[in-house]
């Protein structure tokens, strides 16, 4: 194997926690007076035990320890659950931010897709906006004239390039974005998260492309996801962070498997903040037991319910949030979307606040672990707004009282189904 | 036919170490030379941006100091009656306000580079600088237009045989412009890197530019300064630039010799201090969360 293009040595990342831009004087003032007579400063943090940990007083590791060598011509994938770590160290690799303690080498010309059309002004032309993104990801403009014909190609808008882009739709927007980074040409790309948007096919576009940046120009990727399809379809090699350490890193399949397995269990929980850019978005989604309460463990014979709200932003039609429930091997056990029953859904959605439950019965999902994807995606256009993963949704069956009968099934899904049953006549002869 | 797998072989040295920053002065000229297509296109987004947005367009760029040179005219000019070196008031007010514009385009444009570019910031690493260096390149745009402006009145005074001389010296007023450009950026940085910390220092910048024009020869002629604040007066970077582009364009007193030396030398200290004030920031902007 060729020396390593990426070698990251004993990195350690630490935070401090507070938000930018809003101390004030006045409260530094104070801190300085108090101390000034001795007595106890009134905004000394809270919590300032040493052993606090990975919160040690207002300070945060992000990252510890991390040591990893990424060789030419791979796609390296990185996983781990919200707070792991993992943009940290995308930062770290990408310079946005340095490290606290370690060292980071790198052999050529890192280009990072932290977000889909970084820099875009609405009011400036795609052409315009082509050359602004690229210049911002890195490119000279001559590189930028030289691949234009094919970065709008990709993007399949030739008609529109010199519209503004604000009167685009959002997934012309996505095209456009995403076609600028897929014709980078660094040694090294760093990709996070941005095949979570766009219409389906265009996401396998994208996807082919990288695998093709890869396996035919011998570039590095570094992709990192909640998509565990995207992971398991492009990088062979998986990193699986958690608590800022880094767990594991193998063979994708092994790696996966013990994300699903082990890390995941606890996060019964996705929020995110509110985000204006989406016509709608997913603000909070929960697993429910039966009692109501958070788990990712359902019963069985309980079944276990989605609780999703999520917020439109603008009127929006032909639109769906969906769930879907898959094994750890992608293999898709159900898909239900929201205007099942209510079609009326499918008119305009006003702006606002929503939540929806979405039951799920008892004794349908059989024994095992599952992951979980909830989505909200329009119909007409196809275009994805918003998509969130939840592995580690395990079904036991700790209160059978009958019988052990459920394991005894096979099958993904053990519905109970209606049987018909009809008493025709007395045994024997007289049908004959 | 077999298509060839090109493979782009790696460099084989490292391209990048990317260690803990501890430096002051982590800084290269280099680098950023090396981002100059990213300067020339945010300049080219302000510019795009501006004029798509308004109505008035560039109009605007010409009311504002046309509105404040006759409100200094009636008011400091025909009220109060301050003396304006023998030159039309009007002119006056209207060559000191176009300079002082830009100075106070750029303090204020500069000071929220942190602000504004927060989600940029965030996102993709280019050298922080970039975004205020373009940012007082780009005010360069109004400023032009305003300088035609205050041409055009120089040009219909002179017509009319006014006491107007604009000398041969207006060749140097590019040097006048690149300098207040850098002092602007470095007070403007310094405010920035302030804001990282503290918040109020973003209020302050407004009001702390309107002062400052009153500390400035922009309604009152600098000989009109008493000789005992002489000396602290020289030390107002911006008076002795306003005073020599005054000269240059309407034929005002010189400033005194040593002054733009001063100047220049209180405006490269600003500006030192200003970068390594920002370079700090830049760092504990990525590091508070």
């Amino acid at each position: 194997m060729s020396a390593p293009i990426i070698e990251i040595r004993d990195v350690w990342k630490e935070y401090r926690l507070g938000l930018i831009g809003h101390g004030s004087i006045r409260r530094d003032f104070q801190s300085w007076f108090a101390r000034l007579r001795g007595r106890e400063d009134p905004n000394s943090p809270i919590f300032d035990d040493a052993d606090r940990d990975p919160v040690r007083g207002d300070r945060f590791l992000a990252l510890r320890e991390i040591s990893l060598d990424v060789h030419p011509g791979e796609m390296l994938g990185i996983i781990g659950r919200n707070g792991a770590g993992k943009s940290t160290l995308l930062k770290i690799l990408t310079r946005i931010t340095s490290p606290t303690r370690g060292e980071v080498r790198l052999r050529g010309r890192v280009v990072s897709l932290l977000e889909v059309g970084t820099g875009f002004h609405p009011d400036l032309t795609g052409r315009e906006n082509v050359f602004l993104n690229g210049t911002i990801l890195g490119m000279s403009k001559a590189e930028i004239r030289r691949k234009f014909d094919e970065i709008v190609e990709f993007a399949g808008i030739p008609k529109f390039i010199d519209t503004p882009v604000k009167r685009y739709s959002s997934g012309m927007y996505v095209r456009l974005a995403f076609a600028v980074a897929a014709h980078l040409e660094p040694e090294i790309l760093i990709v996070d998260e941005v095949l979570a948007v766009g219409d389906y096919d265009f996401q396998k576009k994208c996807m082919d492309k990288m695998s093709e940046v890869t396996t035919r120009s011998g570039r590095t990727v570094l992709l990192v996801s909640h998509n565990l399809g995207a992971i398991r379809r492009l990088c062979t090699r998986t990193a699986l962070l958690s608590h800022g350490q880094l767990l594991e890193v193998g063979d994708t399949p092994k790696v996966l498997n013990r994300y699903l397995t082990h890390v995941q269990k606890k996060e019964f929980e996705f929020a995110q903040p509110t985000n204006g850019d989406k016509p709608m978005h997913l603000r909070r989604v929960r697993v429910l037991g039966r009692d109501g309460l958070p788990s990712m463990e359902a019963e069985y014979r309980d079944g276990f319910s989605f609780e999703i709200e999520y917020e439109v932003n603008e009127e929006t039609k032909s639109a769906m949030v969906w769930a879907a429930v898959r094994t750890s091997d992608e293999t898709e056990v159900f898909f239900s979307a929201d205007y099942d029953t209510s079609p009326e859904l499918l008119g305009p959605r006003k702006p606002g606040y929503y939540r929806t439950v979405l039951k799920v019965p008892g004794k349908l999902l059989n024994h095992g672990t599952y992951y979980l994807v909830i989505g909200i995606s329009n119909l007409a256009p196809e275009v994805a707004y918003d998509r969130v993963e939840m592995p580690g949704l395990t079904v036991n069956d700790t209160k059978n009282d009958l019988s052990n009968e459920a394991a005894k099934r096979i099958g993904l899904v053990t519905p109970r189904l209606g049987w018909d049953i009809r008493y025709i006549s007395p045994p024997a002869g007289d049908l004959r | 036919m077999q298509e060839t797998i090109q493979l782009d072989l790696p460099p084989a040295e490292w391209t990048h170490v990317i260690r803990p920053k501890r430096g002051w002065f982590e800084f290269s000229f280099k680098e950023l030379w090396g981002y100059r297509d990213l300067v020339s296109m945010f300049i080219r987004r302000d510019f795009v941006a501006v004029y798509k947005q308004t109505v008035l367009g560039p109009l605007w760029y010409l009311i504002n100091p046309l509105a404040s040179s006759l409100v200094f005219t009636v008011v400091f000019g025909k009220i109060a009656r301050i003396p304006t070196d023998g030159v039309p008031p009007f002119l006056f007010y209207l060559s000191g306000i176009t300079c002082w514009n830009y100075l106070a385009t750029c303090v204020s444009g500069t000071a929220s580079s942190f602000l504004t570019n927060s989600s940029l910031f965030g996102k993709v690493y280019f050298p922080r600088l970039i975004s205020p260096v373009s940012t007082v390149i780009s005010n360069l745009t109004a400023f032009s237009i305003q300088f035609l402006f205050l041409l055009l009145f120089v040009g219909v005074y002179a017509a009319q045989g006014m006491t107007v001389q604009p000398t041969w010296t207006m060749l140097l007023i590019p040097a006048l412009i690149l300098q207040i450009g850098l002092l602007g950026l470095g007070i403007g940085i310094m405010v920035s890197a302030a804001t990282v910390k503290y918040r109020d220092f973003h209020f302050l910048v407004g009001f702390g530019i309107q002062l400052w024009m009153y500390a400035s020869p922009i309604i009152y002629p600098a000989s009109e300064v008493p000789a005992r604040f002489r000396g602290l007066y020289s030390l107002n970077p911006i008076a002795p630039i306003i005073e020599a582009f005054r000269h240059c364009m309407i034929g005002t007193a010189l400033p005194a010799a040593g002054s733009l030396m001063v100047s220049w030398l209180v405006t490269l200290s600003i500006l030192f201090f200003g970068v390594l004030l920002f370079n700090r920031a830049e760092k504990n902007f990525m590091d508070v969360v």
